[in-house]
């Protein structure tokens, strides 16, 4: 029995170490960003001095700020869009039983499993087959396109855990189904609706395959801007922005997370 | 008792109504239109000449094309494998020794999945590129005398697909190796079966729907990938994402860049479809 014990945990130490390896596999590239982005040197990876000029440099320039800019305005008009039409789905799937409800539960996976590169392309020939010329509103409506899925599951699965015995009672407390809904069911959806509209933040903002067909010429967002940077060649200046990138999409994942898991939900279901 | 039914197919529908009016109008409208623009031609100016002409996906697996489309599928199979070899005993860790750091040990995982794929592959050539991390490290180091070619390799780009997905296979298999009862692994001990043994025969069936589910989540958008071939990778390692980009914006044939996006879907869809008819839904999502 004793000698059982110590050969698990011999074995978990070999194990331990492999995971060590992977966790620094998937964290190594983030930290050299971190690190080049403080490195004051243009050319090579040679450490020549600590320097915060790459992020000076970021802030006086204009078509990065420009690009920042697109990028937030079609963030937020996207996930309020979103978010609203979302969360009155998941509503209606969860609180109601209904022919052809399995037809809806089928639709809203297709796009999260359809590839990006051809989500990206359907759109780019729709709008031209429309007649329509690209714009920041076709962003912001592609964007919508593939943000409502992810709203819906995460609001779903908030609302997984509702009571319907609460709205049976308001109701027999005299009110009538639209305060029942506005009193007592959306106040406790209001945590998946706001874990779920930070994350569809965090998609827009990252959104770089679907922009990159649908921005036409001039709605150049944060992620397009890298991309053409990154073709010219590696900059600090790009070191600089990837890091902006990844720590506020960061901060938004987590502070999303941490609502969900106040309102009861553990971590591992919000993905999907 | 549900004080709603009466009208609850009429509400529901109204609630669902902007959501499936979008999608329909974006998602499934415009994957029609790539349809109808795939049995189409190429007209003079670039433009699609409406057509019924099975010719564009006669070319798709043509002996010009065919080689992308395998190597395609070659690379995000060997990706796959790779995701699963490092995935695979990351999840089970954290399932069976995670402990109280469970939720530590997943957040880590999660960062990287949702966020910027573009960045994460941009920093793989940070480190690879002629004047990268590895290249002037071992030049310091007196190692190699000139750089060694590690960017626009078939390498760059199966590492950098690997790298990029590894948390869409990770993820699944923990959900379903969390699920797993450990009572079971204890039992198959205490019945004499060495740690390898439970393993295989208790523990690797049992967590067989998180396999399946994580490697087509890794599969299906790596076979599809763009960004990694077209920023890791050279002349020599396009993917079928690669092409098709280059039909839509620069080729301009976008009929036979439809042919070839509504091939990958169709493949990747029976895929799903298959999936989830054996397995159900449960772990994919």
């Amino acid at each position: 029995m004793k000698r059982k014990r110590k050969d698990q945990r011999t074995k978990a130490k070999g194990l331990r170490a492999y995971v060590a390896l992977v966790y620094a596999f998937l964290f190594a590239p983030i930290v050299v960003l971190v690190l080049f982005s403080f490195n004051d040197s243009r050319r090579n990876a040679a450490w020549q001095g600590f320097t915060t000029r790459w992020y000076g440099e970021l802030i006086n320039d204009g078509p990065v700020l420009d690009a920042l800019a697109n990028t937030m305005k079609i963030a937020l008009v996207a996930t309020v869009l979103a978010t609203v039409m979302g969360a009155l789905a998941a509503y209606a799937l969860t609180r109601y039983r209904f022919r052809g409800s399995g037809l809806y539960n089928g639709a809203i996976y297709v796009p999260l499993v359809i590839p990006e590169i051809v989500f990206g392309v359907a759109l780019l020939s729709g709008f031209n087959a429309a007649g329509v010329s690209l714009s920041l509103q076709t962003l912001i409506v592609a964007h919508v396109a593939f943000m409502i899925s992810f709203v819906i599951v995460i609001v779903r699965a908030r609302m997984s855990g509702f009571d319907r015995a609460l709205e049976e009672a308001a109701m027999d407390l005299g009110a009538n189904e639209f305060q029942t809904f506005l009193l007592v069911t959306l106040p406790f959806m209001a945590p998946g609706i706001i874990a779920g509209g930070l994350l569809a933040f965090v998609l827009s903002f990252d959104d770089f395959v679907i922009t990159f067909f649908n921005s036409g010429v001039g709605n150049t967002t944060l992620p397009l801007k890298v991309y053409s940077m990154v073709k010219f060649g590696v900059t600090p200046e790009i070191n600089a922005i990837s890091v902006f990138m990844l720590t506020f999409s960061s901060l938004l994942l987590l502070l999303s997370w941490r609502i969900q898991r106040q309102s009861g939900k553990p971590v591992v279901t919000d993905e999907e | 008792m549900d004080r709603f039914r009466g009208h609850s197919f009429l509400v529901a529908n109204v609630l669902l109504a902007p959501t499936m009016l979008w999608l329909t109008l974006f998602l499934v409208l415009p994957l029609l239109v790539i349809f109808v623009y795939s049995f189409g031609g190429r007209g003079a100016y670039g433009e699609v000449e409406l057509g019924f002409s099975l010719s564009n996906y006669t070319k798709a697996f043509s002996p010009l094309w065919l080689p992308v489309i395998l190597r395609s599928f070659a690379f995000a199979g060997i990706a796959t494998v790779l995701t699963l070899a490092l995935g695979y005993p990351l999840a089970y860790f954290i399932a069976i020794y995670g402990g109280a750091k469970k939720n530590i040990f997943l957040i880590l995982i999660m960062l990287p999945f949702w966020t910027s794929y573009l960045i994460r592959t941009y920093s793989w050539i940070v480190i690879l590129r002629t004047e990268g991390v590895i290249n002037t490290s071992l030049s310091w180091l007196g190692v190699i005398s000139g750089p060694l070619d590690l960017l626009n390799t078939p390498f760059s780009v199966v590492l950098g697909l690997t790298y990029g997905f590894l948390p869409f296979m990770t993820l699944p298999l923990y959900a379903s190796l969390e699920k797993l009862d450990k009572s079971l692994l204890e039992a198959a001990q205490d019945l004499g079966a060495n740690r390898l043994w439970t393993l295989l025969r208790v523990t690797l069936p049992l967590s067989l729907p998180g396999v399946v589910a994580g490697t087509l989540l890794t599969f299906i958008p790596a076979v599809g990938d763009f960004v990694t071939p077209d920023l890791l990778g050279g002349p020599d390692t396009l993917m079928i994402g690669n092409v098709i980009q280059q039909q839509f914006l620069s080729a301009r044939d976008w009929a036979y860049g439809s042919a070839l996006s509504f091939s990958l879907m169709a493949i990747l869809l029976v895929g799903i479809f298959l999936y989830v008819r054996k397995m159900g839904s449960e772990d994919l999502m």
